[in-house]
């Protein structure tokens, strides 16, 4: 199994104050990762990297390498477009752009400079079936994003990472805004997509990473303590600090 | 007990505070509305202001009015836009920016007279600009620029944080995100900013006795020629709107009506204030729903 993105040894520090103390990592192609742990450990830190989402933090300095298809994307002269047109992203809160849907999922392909009409027709369409929305937004795409439920917004902002037919998608905590029935639905939604794209989610919810990761990787203040396949992490985990996290002893 | 009867006279006292303030406002709005609206005639808005006879009208300090607002806006809309686009999404919190941000409370809170006479020395004197439509709207340019952008940067931070990330992560520059995202969505505030500070230069008076002056020339409305000295649309000549009116009618009139026309007047500049105020709530509420349910096509 390939790996499509491999961490190296990435530091992050805020001034003088290291946030992450050297991840290394590898993302297998076509699954998805989990990465858990407890609040303030550098998950979602971490997981910001993986699409240079902090760069503009002030007085940041991220070191080691972050390879995606064996080449660092912290290398100079990297093309932030087209980085995050490989590697999506979807956000906690469901952050639909106040536009109708249509327009929502359109987005990152006009950004692209597709102009066919044609094309964007039929990804955008092709990208809300994925996203397991398109039976309510079909008859609905001139409405605004903003007047769904939330998880619906949620699917549609899932919609709109997949319509540039991103390589990665990395999910900084997709469902807990959403309530326990729309979070199944997300959850059902990757795991139907995760066989097309590689997500990368970081979850609070041990269950739920249970249910849908392949691999998990544990974080505690800012260091990567273990990772491996999902069920061996969860049955048989190497070190007791994981073991201890995963049977709700601590976090 | 003790509490209950507490909370009581509390409300009892809040309810009493508010009644005062209604009073207040109804009382000062009923009271120029009914002096004036009786003499509010379409004869009063369609003829010339008149110098020493009774029965003049106010059709050249009422389109002076909304051409020197019209004016003003498409001078101050662009600093305030960019100054505000500055403020809310590029400033750094330094030292700069603060000394920015209080300037512009400073300058927010300059009494209008203090403006119209700085605008006398800059434009009219320095500039040599004399009584000018465009005298009048540099300085209340001055005038308006604080609020407005204070009103617009209000709209633009309103915007939720997580919807620029959000832009980002598509792959858009910071500019295309605040051009693509950020600005549509504070649009409606954008708007409702916009009218109500119109509402308060539509009124102004004492920044523009010295800029725009008291004399309104003769006007020809025919003459669409923007550079003759007769063309409606003269930038050049002095004008004198509805607020100088009432305060020129009132300080050194010889018209036997005065009191009469200062009502009107000052009853047509409410309507027209009130009508503004509503327009923007209407505008802002359309422009949103226009936005957000998209339902055309």
């Amino acid at each position: 199994m390939t790996n499509i993105m491999e961490a190296q040894n990435v530091k992050l520090s805020y001034g003088k104050f290291e946030a992450l103390h050297g991840i290394s990592l590898n993302f297998p192609e076509k699954q998805l990762t989990a990465l858990i742990g407890p609040s303030g450990c550098g998950k979602s830190t971490f997981l910001r990297c993986l699409n240079r989402m902090n760069d503009d933090i002030d007085n940041i300095n991220i070191t080691g390498k972050i390879l995606l298809e064996g080449k660092d994307i912290y290398r100079a002269k990297l093309d932030l477009v087209a980085l995050r047109k490989k590697v999506g992203m979807v956000f906690q809160q469901p952050t639909p752009f106040p536009f109708p849907v249509y327009d929502n999922v359109a987005y990152g392909l006009r950004v692209a400079g597709v102009k066919d009409k044609q094309l964007i027709d039929q990804r955008v369409e092709e990208s809300l079936k994925q996203a397991a929305i398109w039976d309510e937004t079909k008859d609905n795409l001139q409405r605004n994003a903003q007047e769904f439920s939330g998880g619906q917004q949620q699917r549609i902002c899932i919609a709109r990472a997949l319509a540039v037919r991103p390589e990665v998608v990395l999910l900084d905590e997709p469902t807990s805004a959403l309530d326990p029935i729309s979070s199944a639905e997300i959850e059902e939604t990757l795991m139907g997509l995760k066989k097309k794209y590689t997500f990368i989610m970081v979850t609070h919810n041990l269950q739920q990473a249970s249910r849908v990761s392949d691999q998990v990787a544990f974080l505690m203040d800012g260091e990567l303590i273990e990772s491996g396949p999902t069920e061996q992490m969860f049955l048989a985990p190497k070190k007791e600090i994981t073991s201890n996290y995963l049977n709700g002893r601590f976090g | 007990m003790n509490s209950k009867r507490n909370d009581r006279i509390a409300t009892g006292v809040i309810y009493l505070l508010v009644g005062i303030v209604i009073l207040l406002l109804v009382g000062i709005i009923g009271n120029i509305l009914i002096s004036g609206v009786p003499h509010l005639s379409w004869h009063f808005l369609t003829s010339a202001s008149s110098s020493f006879e009774a029965g003049g009208g106010i059709r050249d300090q009422l389109f002076n009015s909304l051409y020197l607002l019209i004016l003003t806006l498409l001078i101050s809309l662009p600093i305030a836009l960019g100054a505000a686009i500055y403020l809310a999404e590029y400033a750094k919190d330094n030292w700069v920016t603060q000394l920015i941000r209080t300037t512009i409370e400073i300058l927010s809170s300059l009494p209008s007279i203090v403006v119209g006479l700085f605008g006398y020395l800059l434009f009219v004197v320095q500039f040599g600009l004399g009584f000018s439509i465009i005298a009048g709207a540099l300085a209340l340019t001055f005038f308006n620029l604080p609020i407005l952008t204070s009103n617009i940067e209000e709209a633009i931070k309103g915007v939720p944080q997580t919807q620029r990330e959000a832009g980002w992560a598509l792959g858009l520059s910071n500019w295309k995100t605040i051009r693509g995202i950020v600005l549509p969505a504070a649009l409606p505030g954008i708007i409702t900013g916009i009218i109500l500070s119109a509402g308060r230069v539509f009124g102004e008076a004492a920044a523009l006795i010295y800029t725009a002056g008291q004399s309104g020339s003769t006007v020809d409305y025919s003459n669409w020629n923007m550079f003759s000295p007769t063309s409606f649309l003269n930038v050049m000549r002095p004008a004198e709107t509805l607020a100088v009116h009432i305060w020129k009618v009132n300080t050194e009139g010889i018209i036997p009506d005065v009191t009469v026309v200062s009502a009107a007047t000052s009853a047509l500049l409410v309507i027209v204030v009130i009508i503004f105020n509503f327009g923007a709530r209407a505008l802002g509420n359309w422009l949103y729903n226009r936005l957000t349910a998209a339902k055309i096509k």
